[in-house]
């Protein structure tokens, strides 16, 4: 696929034949053990993506009364598509661990998305978030290991590093200096608008994650960490929610929205190891491009334009899904240090006080992301199994 | 179906991803631990939270007049009639999940080893056991006219510790090795709780209850000794 708009002659499969039964949608999950740590990452990225079509089409649905039922159908179908997708991951996954997928999710895709990325400061922008997931993940494996006495990389396979990156209780920022800039409507590349859906609807499914299941823990440590990394994703919801331009109309959002589903659908599919997945990418590519030609048929009729104004134009390569550890330990190497003014990065020296001092009250009582952390080094088999007793 | 453990393509572990195993352990040379000191952090973390905690919740005034005049009664002279109501409102719970534990490893074991096998027979006979225990409690409860369907601080304990059991035993990818070992740990605690119970309700004064346990005691005996011969058949079989 080269273009959005050359694979527009392709309906895809019709709305009325994306059907579903409860048990396919309840289906086999894969297996913790034995299915690469891709697929799992696949999964709970496309479930990102899949909530993240709900809650947009639930946003237009307030402020047009036309859309309503055409919104609606489509939601249905997507509903169903989130659930095949997320009921994959299986029961085996303690909250922790599956949260330990989380944050290799938003590693390996924000890194693969950064070097994709023509904007400069769009790409900054992945490459600032990238070093806060990549943090997380540390603190959350050291929670893993002495919480549950489990190993990370049990989930990880060896694909992403254990180790710090921008310290978790750096991250607290003003709301001032968590909105970025936007890119423009007009001049902007179809694949920037789709980076930036992509990577908001990821870290707003994680946020709510985190917000669901922070308080099943017992450990007070737990629950206040999660309340800590919550907070997080909801700065980097603000902040990747605010790198879309808010001038596009909601059928223009709408269109990108779908073209990103295809994208990621198409990315999936071709990089796919697991064949029982693989279907089901393939299956859902099929599904978005029925939802793609709806839109664009709103769209026509709504706004009087060409959808291929939006659309055409050269798309890069898929979403590469494979370790991103060299490109990680660049950006670490050199942006460990930056800070955000306002829109713009900054050395940490030149941090703005209104985020010193909102981060000073809320550390003021303990961390729990240093209290988890203290001194922690990741293993072979977890801290226990590197120590001599 | 999930049958016995096979060999297979496991990704966890380190030895499967030589390489990236080294690059990792590289990184964690290089980049060491940004906050100082060790696991004892998250201890005196939890001992200050314990010390501050509020607790799980409180056993219920019994309900009847007659149970009102007991549990004062009980506790004029000294005695916290609330300890034995809490441990019975755990033991029913316990019981009553354990009728639902059953029917999931009866479910399982009719898949995987044919409905009419010996072990769903015994399965069966067992679940027949536990829910005669938890109408035994339930009787109990009601003669020091406490409420048994209050859930007491040790019944939402017990609960939560069966959470895992139950998780095994629903999910359709454990076979019956897996099943078996999670009922174990349930039979093992049953066994030393129905002992613990007995001394409980002669300590607190009530010889009618202990009496009418020792036989609920004796069958909890029974189900720990065939579960483990169960597990212990089922294996050696396999492993020889």
């Amino acid at each position: 696929m080269e273009t959005i708009s050359g694979i527009l002659d392709n309906k895809g499969t019709p709305l009325e034949k994306q059907t579903f039964t409860w048990k396919e949608m309840a289906g086999k999950p894969i297996s913790k053990l034995d299915d690469d740590a891709f697929t799992r990452i696949r999964i709970i990225l496309m479930n990102g993506v899949e909530t993240d079509a709900l809650r947009l089409k639930h946003g237009i649905a307030r402020f047009n009364k036309e859309l309503r039922l055409p919104l609606a159908d489509i939601r249905r179908v997507e509903q169903h598509q989130a659930t095949m997708i997320n009921w994959l991951i299986g029961a085996d996954h303690s909250p922790l661990e599956t949260t330990v997928a989380y944050e290799q999710v938003a590693i390996e895709v924000t890194a693969a998305v950064a070097q994709n990325e023509p904007d400069p400061y769009q790409a900054q922008t992945y490459r600032f978030g990238l070093l806060e997931d990549f943090d997380h993940l540390y603190r959350y494996s050291a929670m893993l290991d002495r919480l549950e006495g489990k190993d990370a990389n049990n989930i990880l396979q060896g694909y992403t590093d254990i180790v710090p990156g921008r310290k978790t209780s750096e991250h607290h920022r003003h709301p001032e200096n968590d909105i970025r800039d936007n890119y423009e409507k007009s001049s902007a590349a179809l694949i920037t608008k789709i980076h930036a859906a992509l990577i908001t609807g990821a870290e707003y499914q994680t946020h709510d994650y985190y917000q669901t299941i922070g308080p099943l823990f017992a450990d007070p440590l737990a629950r206040q960490l999660y309340a800590e990394i919550a907070s997080v994703e909801e700065q980097h919801v603000t902040q990747y929610g605010s790198l879309s331009d808010p001038s596009e109309s909601y059928i223009e959002k709408w269109l990108v929205h779908e073209a990103t589903e295809v994208y990621m659908y198409a990315s999936c599919a071709e990089q796919e190891t697991n064949p029982r997945i693989k279907a089901i990418w393939e299956r859902f590519l099929d599904y978005e491009l029925g939802h793609l030609n709806i839109a664009c048929e709103w769209f026509k009729r709504i706004e009087g334009r060409d959808p291929a104004e939006i659309l055409a134009g050269p798309l890069p390569k898929m979403v590469e899904f494979k370790s991103q550890r060299e490109f990680v330990r660049q950006v670490l190497a050199a942006e460990v240090n930056l800070r955000s003014s306002g829109t713009q990065y900054v050395d940490k020296s030149q941090e703005p006080q209104s985020s010193l001092d909102y981060r000073a009250r809320l550390n003021s009582e303990g961390i729990a992301s240093n209290i988890v952390s203290a001194g922690y080094q990741w293993a072979p088999g977890g801290e226990l199994m590197g120590k001599n007793f | 179906m999930a049958t016995s453990a096979k060999v297979g393509t496991n990704f966890t572990g380190v030895q499967m991803s030589p390489q990236d195993t080294k690059s990792l352990l590289e990184a964690v040379e290089e980049i060491l631990p940004d906050v100082p000191g060790d696991a004892k952090a998250i201890k005196l973390e939890r001992v200050a939270r314990n010390e501050d905690a509020d607790r799980i919740g409180s056993v219920p005034v019994p309900g009847s007049a007659k149970g009102m005049l007991k549990t004062a009664f009980d506790m004029v002279r000294g005695k916290s009639p609330e300890i034995l109501i809490d441990k019975l409102g755990e033991r029913l719970a316990f019981e009553r999940s354990g009728v639902r534990l059953y029917e999931a490893m009866i479910a399982k074991a009719k898949a995987l080893e044919g409905t009419e096998s010996d072990l769903v027979q015994v399965l069966k006979h067992i679940r027949d056991e536990e829910f005669e225990h938890m109408n035994l409690v339930r009787a109990a409860i009601e003669t020091l006219g406490a409420d048994p369907t209050a859930m007491t601080p040790c019944a939402d304990v017990a609960g939560v510790k069966a959470l895992g059991v139950l998780q095994v035993l629903t999910d359709p990818r454990t076979n019956v090795a897996q099943g078996m070992g999670a009922l174990l740990t349930i039979e093992l605690e049953d066994n030393a709780a129905w002992e613990l119970l007995i001394e409980l309700a002669e300590a607190g004064g009530h010889p009618g209850i202990a009496e009418s346990f020792q036989k609920a005691k004796e069958q909890e005996d029974d189900h720990l000794i065939k579960i483990k011969t169960l597990i212990r058949r089922d294996l050696i079989v396999q492993i020889k």
